[in-house]
């Protein structure tokens, strides 16, 4: 177990060193994360805030789906997106495989379920305070949407926070359709992959830490950025 | 316009952090894509040789590495202009069935018997695979296989057929199926004590080795070839020919052979080059 | 800060659309039969009332008697199970509910400053614009909190600033459902002066209140509802001298009535 001791070493030497090829890990890391996380995040809220004002026949099972989704496995999510990346698939004429968006769009798919499921039971608690009055006033739908979407904001920051986790923390959708290609498409998580599998375990705890280290930065980030500006708007 | 505000905001903040990003590899229309095998990742082959390959030539080679099963399927759907695997009558099918131009031997290493230093099967030292598996067998001391139709799965198949045995009857006794890559095979059987085949190459930049050992090998049939293929552009019409081409030329050139050659890796040779020029 | 009773909350104080009567075409308020049940209980028990433009309304009661459902109902809160309600011969509907607004019990504030709250509404009316919004803020005497966020004011600044957003939108006609059931003196006076003001610009008001001396102050006519039916209408000096239900005597005298 000298293992773990060695990784916090080795941990910090990374961090220290600034080695340029784990910049650019780290780096193309938070590009495809949080690009995943705005595409994802757009959509997501959209549909979170909609299904949370409106009602429709059917409108359990859409909910029951979209909650269940959650908990979609990435690697059913990377072979999905593969089969449709492929050249042999529909979309193949995109070139997308084994490229950065490739990731993206699978990252995206990954977390789409979890904005949009945790957006909308905060936006219907929400809206559930605020009915009475938009209907007095006549908020037209979209409008209200909007409203609900700006006041629950820092609640749904959270929501944004899980959905960027989980895409950072991910693994099994992004080696697939990404392909692990050193220079191209190696992201942190793929990194202590293949370390794991070199059974250098030292080197890829390392790196473990340091995604850790990254994410308790930006969620740090975002909290102190947060209560400053809650506590200026916000009861 | 508070909203607008905002927004504006969050999306500069966005592209802050988007910005604080290296980019990554830019022009790659005239990169190829090789689906090669992880025991030449992980061996460190690619990391030595690709950028000696890049540097004199400006083509850019990306690696897909994956198990050869799986390498051969993504050619199969056209995901990869050149195949570098290790199982030669699943190659010899491929390029028969018309998706593959044609098979080149390119290097060559062989497969050894990791297992822990108690060696419970007493196959130390041993040269004969077949025999060896099948007193493993006997002992029902625990093996961990590859269990995922990779190139090196086939190969301890192949073994086992020969030495009569259908080690499946015991899976999840004895026999133990990973489902992984050679690494976290090797990971999963240093980890619970198991008899492990692997390729060299791969054993010998494994750095979780533990105090396993050798146990068996020099025997014939465990030799380990690599081959290398052109994906056929009449079945994929995107494959890069010219530049997939190029690449397997140079492989199997003097120049190419000597790089893969000259790998090394505490002070051990791990592929031995035996390719052909046409 | 007490509100100054001369402010034109409608634009400029030579505006003509601050003529009284403005919402003239939306009377007589009809409810036609009107009942409305929910899991089977019916709660408001075929109701016929008409109302004028003229006055303020106050609709009082026993709790529990459906006033809070009657309110909503002329409001188009909620949709009556049976009959009807029209205003000026129109159906309820949004044309309609956009000449309205209605102030709640609880105020329900959105979570920003005192001034976005009411530039949210001002926006939604199509006319969102400083020197109106500051003009509203002075006139609620919320002008120095216009910044802060409006869940942090104390209860009446609150309601105060509910009222100041429902009357933003220059509603012909303002519902209040017990505005100020929660709230110390000084507030009430001011929440009060401020539904007084509306009501001299020629808002109707109809509102709820159990308070009996609210009633008496701001009432020019009492509509009394007991389970569900209305047991009486009456000019507010008829009502509160001589009522003629034994109940609204009760309950004027404090009794409970079953």
């Amino acid at each position: 177990m000298q293992d773990f001791g060695a990784a916090f070493l080795t941990a910090f030497d990374l961090l220290i060193g600034a080695d340029a090829d784990l910049l650019e890990i780290i780096g193309l890391s938070l590009r495809v994360s949080i690009s995943a996380l705005l595409a994802a995040g757009l959509i997501g809220l959209s549909l979170g805030a909609a299904l949370a004002v409106t009602r429709f026949p059917g409108r359990g099972i859409v909910l029951v789906i979209v909650n269940s989704m959650m908990g979609l496995p990435p690697v059913v999510v990377g072979l999905v997106v593969y089969m449709l990346l492929s050249n042999a698939g529909p979309f193949g004429f995109l070139g997308l495989l084994y490229t950065p968006e490739a990731m993206i769009i699978a990252q995206a798919i990954l977390i789409l379920p979890i904005i949009a499921a945790l957006s909308r039971q905060l936006i219907e608690d929400l809206h559930a305070e605020y009915a009475e009055q938009f209907r007095s006033f006549c908020v037209p739908t979209g409008r209200m949407m909007m409203e609900l979407l700006w006041d629950a904001r820092y609640s749904l920051l959270t929501v944004m926070l899980a959905g960027l986790g989980r895409a950072m923390a991910e693994v099994g959708a992004v080696i697939i359709v990404g392909g692990n290609i050193n220079h191209l498409t190696r992201v942190m998580t793929t990194t202590i992959a293949l370390e794991t599998s070199k059974g250098d375990l030292a080197l890829a705890l390392g790196l473990g830490i340091v995604l850790l280290s990254i994410a308790i930065a930006i969620n740090a980030g975002v909290m102190a950025l947060n209560a400053t500006a809650k506590r200026q708007a916000y009861a | 316009m508070k909203h607008l505000k905002t927004l504006t905001l969050g999306a500069a903040a966005g592209l802050i952090l988007g910005a604080a990003v290296a980019m990554p590899g830019t022009a790659q229309a005239d990169a190829i894509i090789v689906q090669s095998t992880t025991s030449t990742q992980n061996s460190g082959l690619y990391d030595y040789m690709l950028p000696i390959y890049e540097k004199k030539t400006g083509n850019k080679v990306n690696v897909v590495a994956v198990g050869t099963g799986q390498a051969i399927k993504n050619a199969k759907n056209c995901d990869g202009d050149v195949l570098l695997v290790h199982a030669k009558p699943a190659e010899e099918k491929f390029v028969a069935d018309g998706y593959g131009v044609k098979r080149s031997d390119l290097m060559y290493n062989d497969f050894i018997i990791v297992g822990p230093p108690a060696d419970p099967a007493k196959v130390g030292g041993m040269k004969d695979g077949p025999k060896a598996l099948s007193m493993i067998a006997k002992s029902e001391a625990a093996f961990a296989s590859r269990g995922d139709n990779s190139g090196t799965h086939k190969k301890e198949k192949h073994l086992w057929k020969a030495a009569g045995i259908d080690p499946t009857k015991a899976s999840g006794k004895w026999y133990r199926e990973t489902g992984s890559g050679m690494g976290a095979t090797l990971n999963a059987g240093v980890g619970m004590g198991a008899y492990v085949m692997t390729d060299r190459a791969t054993w010998i930049s494994f750095k979780n080795k533990g105090d396993y050992k050798i146990q068996v090998e020099g025997d014939k049939q465990l030799f380990n070839q690599y081959g290398v293929i052109l994906v056929n552009p009449k079945k994929c019409p995107k494959v890069k020919v010219k530049e997939g081409q190029a690449f397997i030329d140079w492989l199997l050139s003097k120049d190419g052979q000597e790089t893969i050659a000259s790998y090394k890796l505490k002070g051990l040779q791990l592929f031995f080059p035996n390719g052909k020029m046409m | 800060m007490r509100p100054a009773n001369v402010v034109d909350l409608r634009g400029g104080a030579a505006s003509d659309a601050s003529a009284p009567g403005a919402g003239a075409d939306l009377f007589p308020l009809v409810l036609d039969d009107v009942s409305f049940q929910a899991g089977g209980t019916v709660l408001i028990k075929g109701i016929d009332l008409t109302l004028e433009a003229e006055g303020a309304t106050v609709i009082m009661g026993p709790n529990g008697a459906g006033k809070s459902l009657l309110l909503r109902l002329m409001h188009g809160l909620i949709d009556p199970s049976g009959g009807t309600v029209s205003w000026g011969g129109a159906g309820m509907g949004e044309a309609v509910r956009k000449r309205q607004a209605m102030v709640f019990q609880r105020p329900v504030l959105l979570r920003r400053s005192v001034a976005a709250n009411i530039d949210f509404v001002l926006r939604l009316r199509g006319r969102a614009d400083p020197a109106r919004r500051q003009a509203i803020l002075d006139h609620a005497g919320l002008a120095a909190h216009a910044d802060q966020p409006a869940r942090l004011l104390s209860g009446g600044e609150q309601q105060r600033l509910a009222m100041a957003r429902a009357l933003a939108t220059e509603p012909d006609v303002l519902f209040m459902d017990e505005p100020t059931s929660n709230l110390d003196p000084a507030s009430t006076l001011v929440i009060e002066e401020i539904a007084k003001a509306a009501r001299d610009r020629g808002t109707k008001i109809i509102f709820i209140t159990h308070d009996m001396g609210q009633a008496r102050r701001l009432a020019d006519e009492v509509v009394f509802v007991h389970k569900g039916k209305v047991l009486e209408h009456s000019p507010a000096e008829t009502f509160f001298t001589q009522p003629a239900s034994t109940e609204a005597g009760d309950y004027m005298a404090g009794k409970i009535i079953l």
